[in-house]
């Protein structure tokens, strides 16, 4: 109960702390991503945003200035794999194909990690369900407005999802070993082997087409007047419909290069693309099939060997895609690592000498190019969305942190505000241990504070 | 036979070897960062078998000395990483690859050394960030589910290893440099469930929960008493003395020559393995704190060093503020108490000089991060003598870089361990060569 209060209180004070107001961030340095750096460069924001982007750039009289002098001002960062803000587990692992589920239903406005995510940075997550079904569900896409519904978080105009994963993950409910067989024996679930997750995601798109064409069928009749039974309507086959018709991106987790060919092959076969192959560790050994797929890759910096499909990893591979031609950004899949990915894609540039636009494309305006909104946000440019992010230093710098970040004008962190409210939290917590102390304490003898421990969390990788 | 594949990927870590003509070398044209004194800008260190020689502005030439130009350089100590599971890991999800947590509640007498792969890969990949000696602890620290042991307290001997080397021998900088010891906690309980309640087990109250703390540092004083009459009786070597070497395996510790590397994430968990260190007269090293609270102080009263694990986490609890474990660091550095870092795993312990940058980007000082990494690590593990900085007499680990190395931009060039060039390839490095090939 304390948490919550804390929470909302915390929401009312940082959340929306302004209005869609007119500021201009003068004498920055303007990282713009796209269009190169600007020193002493300023930004102007209106309507939410960017209007104008120079040396000098003139702003209106009513217009709010923020001074950074020796600052850094980059895109929002955007992070193409997460599985922050969801309320519950990650995976509807009863089913291998649990394509009718949705994550936009299950969104969390009050999960801490979105606010320590801002304070990193980061302004767009791209949710996704976590790896345990061939196909796990449909996924959106979030801004981070802390201090907003669920519905006022998903991003406008940009394209849902579904989560395709591949290789041990998904075979591993068939083959059950280890933690996941502890306590009551695990039944078996189709499928235990790649063999079966292919046939998992050949069976689920040909039933698609079927479901697909039994409704031409249906709307072709009406349109010849007659007047047919419709046909069932099936939530788990609509969305691989949608598939199929371009309307939905796929985000396919992946990690072997011989099952990351086995998707293209099949997406060809069915006659879809993948938008997105996630993690994509062996990547690096069919970059040229990934790119000709016309696929983006979105990995990990430098995860590898803690499984056996993760061994043949190599901290070079965002490197090596980039230079055989794929779209490469890099990603979370963690509410830890989406606090500093600035730093993930600074390691680019040791590994595989990526210069720092190319490492900062790749957590701006690569991931919004896969994700289908680098028309919106991404890059430091006249017309797209005032998503920023300003740095006390170079934020490729490991000695940088964030100061302040904007997403569509309005200011979502400050770290000085943060920084001032601090006292009032711990003065309202004190009152409230206080307070559970004195009637929790007879009842019980139980100290406060003994079971405050942050629950670890499942991530997909 | 079934695991004949994986010692085929298995690489030898020590075949990169570049063994110079003399065993002496120069390093010349180069910015030293001796760590425990200032830059020298344009320097030289000279090593003579194995150990430095000399280190100054100007360094006489020595006749078949292999002379390295470090032109553009700079020219720091080899970093340490003070928490790693490094060669008794290999694949996290394989049990069979992990050589982590024995079966047993005290285990004094197991030694990490002897279990440390010498042709992990996560040798050359770990060092191809500039780290030249980890400590490979014998326990996960309670990282779960790879271990028999139902709640170990004693996991072993911790080793301090040179990141080179042909065989554990060889690169044994320390066999046995600390005691890794899991401090027992009160788990959360009091009615609300708590984990075990979660896994459906039972719930207990607080009350019964301290009561099962207070059972659980019964026993470990008693077998620390065990340790102390055993030791004893070897003394007086009488009839029927018969040796037993788990509580032989004690007496470095009951006598405060070996540190008890005790993990204890939290405040009351410090406070309370201070207390223990205190009654028990032994020597401690705290690990992987997450918080400091009111333990500043004391630890400074009693000299007892921390060993940080990972700056980049998450605040321990929701109301925290976003940054605590950001300024961890410098909170125990404003407290006046000797820390160094460490990672307390295997794959990222690549990764810990960009722990202690984060640590400077929240307030901690720049020359105490690198320090975190050198000088006091070694000092904390008791080979302060040896390592940790660019001083006449020590060994002769070094790395040559481009920059900073707590900053993940900079290259590291040159690795030097005991005065012999390491190489920098790895797996990955090599898996990046083959497949850039790639038509």
């Amino acid at each position: 109960m304390r948490r919550i209060l804390s929470i909302c209180t915390l929401l009312a004070a940082l959340g929306g702390l302004s209005g869609a107001e007119t500021i201009l961030i003068r004498n920055a340095t303007v990282l713009t991503v796209t269009k190169g750096t600007v020193e002493n460069g300023s930004v102007l924001i209106e309507n939410g945003k960017i209007a104008a982007i120079g040396k000098n750039v003139s702003a209106p009289a009513d217009a709010t200035i923020v001074d950074a002098t020796g600052k850094y001002l980059m895109p929002g960062i955007i992070d193409c794999h997460s599985h922050t803000a969801i309320e519950g587990g990650v995976n509807e692992g009863t089913l291998s194909d649990s394509s009718m589920v949705n994550i936009k239903d299950v969104i969390n406005p009050y999960d801490i990690n979105i606010y320590r995510a801002l304070a990193g940075g980061l302004t767009i997550s791209n949710v996704l369900h976590g790896s345990a079904n061939a196909i796990g569900g449909q996924t959106i896409v979030i801004k981070l407005r802390w201090g907003k519904t669920a519905p006022e978080m998903i991003m406008e105009g940009a394209k849902p999802g579904i989560k395709f994963a591949l290789g041990e993950n998904p075979k591993r409910a068939g083959e059950p070993q280890g933690f996941f067989t502890q306590g009551a024996a695990a039944e078996r679930r189709y499928p235990g082997t790649r063999m079966g997750v292919e046939e998992v995601i050949r069976e689920s798109f040909t039933e698609a087409k079927n479901y697909q064409a039994e409704w031409k069928d249906y709307n072709d009749r009406v349109v010849r007047g007659e007047h047919p039974i419709p046909p069932r309507k099936d939530l788990r086959l609509e969305p691989l419909v949608e598939v199929l018709e371009g309307k939905r991106y796929v985000h396919a987790h992946c990690y072997r290069s011989d099952e990351i060919l086995m998707l293209i092959r099949v997406a060809d076969e069915m006659g879809f693309k993948i938008r997105t192959f996630q993690h994509v560790l062996e990547g690096y050994k069919v970059a040229r099939e990934i790119k000709e797929h016309g696929a983006g890759a979105s990995t990990f910096s430098d995860w590898w060997a803690y499984k056996i499909e993760a061994y043949d990893a190599t901290p070079y591979n965002a490197a090596i895609m980039t230079r055989k031609g794929v779209v490469v950004s890099v990603n979370s899949d963690s509410d830890e690592l989406q606090r500093h990915l600035n730093l993930e894609a600074a390691k680019t540039m040791r590994y595989g000498g990526m210069t720092p636009t190319e490492a900062l494309a790749m957590v701006t305006i690569n991931p919004a190019k896969q994700l289908g909104i680098d028309d919106k946000v991404g890059s430091i440019e006249v017309g797209k969305s005032a998503d920023l992010a300003l740095f006390d230093q170079d934020p490729l710098s490991n000695y940088s942190k964030c100061l302040k970040v904007w997403i569509d004008g309005h200011e979502y962190f400050d770290r000085d505000k943060d920084l001032e409210t601090r006292p009032k939290f711990q003065q309202e917590k004190k009152q409230l241990l206080d307070k559970e102390n004195a009637q929790q304490g007879q009842r019980t003898g139980r100290p406060a504070g003994a079971n405050t421990a942050a629950t670890p969390k499942e991530e997909g990788r | 036979m079934r695991t004949s594949w994986l010692a085929l990927l298995l690489a030898p870590a020590a075949a990169g070897l570049l063994i110079a003509a003399d065993n002496s070398v120069l390093v010349r044209n180069v910015d030293v960062h001796p760590v425990t004194g200032p830059e020298i800008h344009n320097g030289a260190v000279l090593v003579i078998d194995g150990k430095i020689a000399e280190v100054g502005a100007r360094v006489a030439p020595r006749a078949g000395a292999r002379v390295v130009d470090g032109h553009g350089l700079q020219l720091y100590p080899g970093m340490i990483n003070a928490a790693t599971n490094v060669g008794l890991e290999e694949i996290e999800s394989i049990r069979d690859t992990i050589d982590l947590d024995e079966i047993g509640t005290f285990n004094p007498e197991l030694r990490a050394e002897i279990a440390f792969n010498p042709s992990s890969e996560h040798i050359e990949v770990t060092r191809a960030a500039g780290i030249t000696t980890v400590i490979a602890l014998p326990g996960s620290g309670g990282r779960g589910g790879r271990g028999g042991a139902a709640s170990p307290v004693i996991t072993g001997q911790g080793a301090l290893m040179h990141l080179e080397g042909w065989t554990w021998e060889d690169m044994a900088v320390k066999p046995s440099a600390v005691m890794d010891m899991l401090f027992p906690e009160i788990q959360g309980g009091g009615g609300r469930g708590g984990f075990a309640a979660l896994l459906g087990g039972p719930t207990r109250t607080y009350a019964e929960e301290e009561k099962l703390y207070k059972q659980k540092l019964d026993q470990i004083s008693q077998f620390f008493n065990e340790a102390r009459e055993y030791k004893a009786a070897k003394a007086a070597a009488g009839p029927g003395f018969k040796r037993d070497i788990r509580l032989e395996a004690m007496i470095p510790v009951i006598d405060g020559q070996l540190p008890l590397f005790v993990r204890a994430e939290r405040e009351r968990m410090i406070k309370d393995a201070i207390e223990f260190a205190d009654k028990e007269k032994v020597k401690i090293i705290i690990a992987d704190p997450r918080e400091m609270g009111s333990t500043g102080p004391m630890l400074k009263a009693h000299n007892i060093p921390v060993v940080l694990g990972k700056t980049f986490q998450l605040p321990m609890r929701d109301d925290d503020p976003y940054d605590a474990p950001y300024t961890l660091p410098n909170e125990f550095y404003k407290a006046g108490v000797k820390f160094c870092f460490g990672t307390f795993d295997v794959e990222f312990a690549r990764n810990v000089p960009f722990e202690a940058a984060q640590a400077v980007a929240f307030g901690l000082p720049k020359d105490a991060a690198l320090k975190g990494l050198t000088i006091n690590s070694a000092e904390i593990l008791g080979v302060g003598n040896e390592l940790g900085s660019i001083e006449k007499g020590k060994m002769g680990d070094f790395i040559l870089t481009d920059g900073d190395p707590l900053e993940a931009k900079t290259n590291i060039k040159q690795m030097f361990i005991g005065g012999r060039e390491v190489s920098l390839e790895s797996r990955h490095t090599r898996e990046y060569e083959k497949w850039m090939k790639r038509p």
